[in-house]
């Protein structure tokens, strides 16, 4: 019995269909809230699309906007916060919609899952049960029958005995079955976009192999799009079509994904690369990226406190986002066509 | 010379609850490890959750008695009262650090439990801050004042006063942002170099246990899976359960890993593991002995150095 080790290979990812049909495109969106100081604005004039089929990953490090974006495509940026822009999905502008709106679309046309799924579940509820509901509230299902369903759902993301597993509440669950429960209850209405926020950011990394296996499977039955976000590259190197990486609540970069990991352009996101210690290369110091994220600059450029390139108009202005070589956009004075 | 750290065949039992007339069953967190540690060598612990890292490091930091075999310490300078050769750093850089003392105190307590006078703390405390790389007015300031890095920093600094030869780190970057692990890291790394101290470190990242370890003991349900020379272990893994975890960590741009060459299942509960190989409900090799045979910590083929316990090893 030969075990696998060395053999990663190249298999290409499920494609995506053509990049004639965007499933959700995102214009100017811009995130705020009221603080004691003033407007925060957290995610600003934000631009990017999916297309259907397409995994887009979202990378940056804590505190730059992934989080709120992915909210605000649920509808469920928390109180105080004020979105901005057009979130366009299905031929409507999401930002402006009814609470009513957002209810029916929640769950059914985009799902969502996060690193700790007791966020997204009910503790005194079973599992089989709340997956159950959802099936319910939005297909119509008898009780009897979206029961049965549920299992089924259990059974497709790959949790053993879901019949019994079905009865259980959360807590009985271990952390990887959790995972896979809140995947199976946001997959239950076959949504169009599945969000993904640090799924596997607290599981081990066999366990992290596992369920990012079975979301690249559950893609290819479904045809589904997913936005993947991490503080991770390496992660979403495994299955992300294209990423984005955000800074300071901008996007700063967005390609293909071998154009990001072949020939990155943006001063953060080659820092961003060469910061992570490679399992296959042991080298004296790792590089080191000055600053912090929290110390920025009014004007200009968000990074140019840590960015060794800048120089006087990265202090002055901000840099646009433009194409800088096809399908590969960079937002930085010193990258330009 | 004697190694810095001997564990010698040592198990760490929890008793559970049982009911009222019987004793409750014996949860195996370690299981009849051995393993030293020469003086100034990084011993990195990997394994998946559950598999007993912490619970060994609590032991070499001396917080939890062995149930069964010993842990030896030989320091190789005297150690003086207050004085401790092993200290101890946390994951969580938050909780690690009491909110309303000073710095200075915290970063102190060591010394002042061991009766060392004021001038001699403040001195020591400049020292250690400087090492770790905090200005020394960080002394009279409180820890919610510093980002999560710095607080490493400071968690590190405590560890450093008691001129220590080993530090036993648990999971000590996973809580940082990645542009602030590097830092510590290489902080780590100069440390060692400059100060000669040997570091017991626990880690799930593959990436850092590259960087920084000597050598590495792959842990699996409170055993050792295989213990070898870093460069080893990752240039020719041995043992089945290494050889997945290794194929299991993402790497950037390398192309993808084989799909569905992932580990089936979950650990299983050290209240009741398996006979035999306990990775054998795991492992793709297995065949009728592994169940019903312990297999012994052995060299592979041909590799006098790299110890695997796999009756099908590489
Ligand atoms: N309710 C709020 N009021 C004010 N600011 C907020 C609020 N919620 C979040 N923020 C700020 O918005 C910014 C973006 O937060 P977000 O959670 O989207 O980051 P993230 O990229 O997901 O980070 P992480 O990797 O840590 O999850 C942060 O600076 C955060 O402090
Ligand atoms: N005080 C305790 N009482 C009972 N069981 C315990 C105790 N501490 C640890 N255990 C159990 O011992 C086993 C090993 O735990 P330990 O925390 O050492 O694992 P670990 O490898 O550090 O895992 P992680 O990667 O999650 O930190 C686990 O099954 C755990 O539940
Ligand atoms: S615009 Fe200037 S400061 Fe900003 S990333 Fe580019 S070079 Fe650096
Ligand atoms: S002894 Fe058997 S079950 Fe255990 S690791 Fe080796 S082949 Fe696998
Ligand atoms: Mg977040
Ligand atoms: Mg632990």
């Amino acid at each position: 019995m030969e075990l696998q080790m060395a053999g990663r290979d190249t298999a290409p990812l499920p494609a995506a269909a053509a990049t004639v049909g965007s499933l959700l495109e995102v214009r100017d969106l811009g995130v705020s809230f009221a603080t004691k100081e003033g407007r925060a604005q957290v995610v600003t004039g934000l631009n990017y699309s999916i297309g259907e089929g397409e995994t887009l990953g979202i990378v940056g490090e804590s505190g730059c906007g992934k989080t709120m974006t992915s909210l605000s495509l649920m509808g469920l940026v928390p109180p105080g916060g004020r979105v901005t822009g057009e979130i366009r999905f299905g031929g409507r502008n999401l930002v402006d919609q009814s609470a009513r709106d957002w209810r029916s679309l929640r769950g059914r046309d985009i799902a969502m899952i996060f690193q700790e799924p007791m966020t997204a579940m009910n503790p005194v509820m079973t599992v089989g049960r709340q997956i159950a509901e959802v099936l319910t509230v939005h297909e119509g299902l008898s009780t009897a029958s979206a029961f049965d369903r549920a299992v089924e759902l259990l059974e497709a993301v790959g949790i053993p005995s879901p019949n019994q597993r079905a009865r259980d509440y959360p807590h009985q669950l271990s952390g990887g079955m959790r995972q896979r429960a809140m995947i199976a209850m946001a997959l239950a209405c076959k949504p169009k976009l599945l969000v993904a926020d640090e799924p596997t950011t607290a599981l081990d990394v066999t366990i992290q192999a596992q369920i990012l296996d079975l979301i690249l499977e559950l893609q290819e039955d479904t045809g589904m799009s997913v936005q993947f976000i991490t503080h991770n590259l390496a992660v979403v190197s495994e299955l992300a079509h294209r990423i984005l990486v955000m800074y300071a609540g901008r996007g700063v970069e967005n390609a293909p994904a071998e154009k990001i990991f072949d020939n990155p352009l943006h001063p953060y996101t080659r820092g961003l690369i060469a910061t992570l210690p490679d399992p296959d290369r042991k080298v004296d110091q790792l590089f080191v990226i000055p600053g912090s994220l929290r110390i920025q600059p009014q004007r200009g450029c968000r990074f140019a406190s840590r960015c060794s390139l800048a120089s006087e108009i990265c202090a002055a202005t901000e840099p646009p986002m433009l194409e800088v070589e096809t399908d590969h956009f960079v937002a930085c004075h010193k990258v330009t066509p | 010379m004697k190694p810095l750290l001997e564990i010698n065949d040592v198990s760490i039992h929890f008793g559970m609850r049982g009911g009222l007339f019987q004793a409750g069953p014996t949860l195996r967190a370690v299981d009849n490890v051995s393993l030293s540690m020469n003086k100034g060598e990084t011993l990195a612990i990997v394994g998946e959750s559950g598999s007993g890292k912490s619970t060994l490091g609590y032991a070499v930091a001396g917080l939890r008695p062995p149930t069964k075999g010993s842990i030896q310490i030989n320091p190789a300078r005297p150690h003086s009262s207050g004085r401790d050769p092993v200290q101890i750093i946390f994951q969580d850089p938050f909780s690690a650090l009491d909110p309303r003392m000073t710095v200075e105190t915290i970063v102190a307590e060591p010394l002042r439990l061991a009766g060392v006078d004021l001038s001699n703390r403040r001195m020591r405390v400049t020292e250690v801050l400087e090492q770790v790389g905090m200005p020394a007015d960080a002394a009279h300031r409180y820890p919610h004042q510093f980002s999560g890095g710095q607080r490493q920093r400071l968690a590190i600094a405590r560890a450093l006063i008691g001129d220590p030869e080993l530090i036993v780190a648990d999971e000590p970057l996973s809580a940082l942002d990645v542009s602030i692990q590097s830092r510590i890291l290489n902080l780590m790394g100069d440390i060692r170099e400059k100060l000669g101290i040997s570091y017991f470190f626990i880690s799930h990242d593959f990436g850092v246990v590259r960087h920084l370890a000597d050598r590495v003991a792959v842990l699996y349900l409170g055993r050792i899976m295989e213990v070898a020379d870093a460069d080893d272990i990752f240039a020719t893994p041995s043992h089945p359960y290494t050889q997945a975890l290794l194929a299991a960590v993402p790497r950037i741009g390398r192309g993808r890993r084989l799909r569905g060459s992932a580990l089936k299942g979950e650990i299983p509960t050290p209240l009741n593991p398996p006979s035999g190989c306990v990775f054998h409900t795991r492992c793709p090799r297995a065949t009728a002995i592994c169940s019903t045979e312990r297999p012994e910590l052995l060299p592979a083929p041909g590799r006098s150095g790299q110890l695997s316990a796999c009756h099908h090893k590489d």
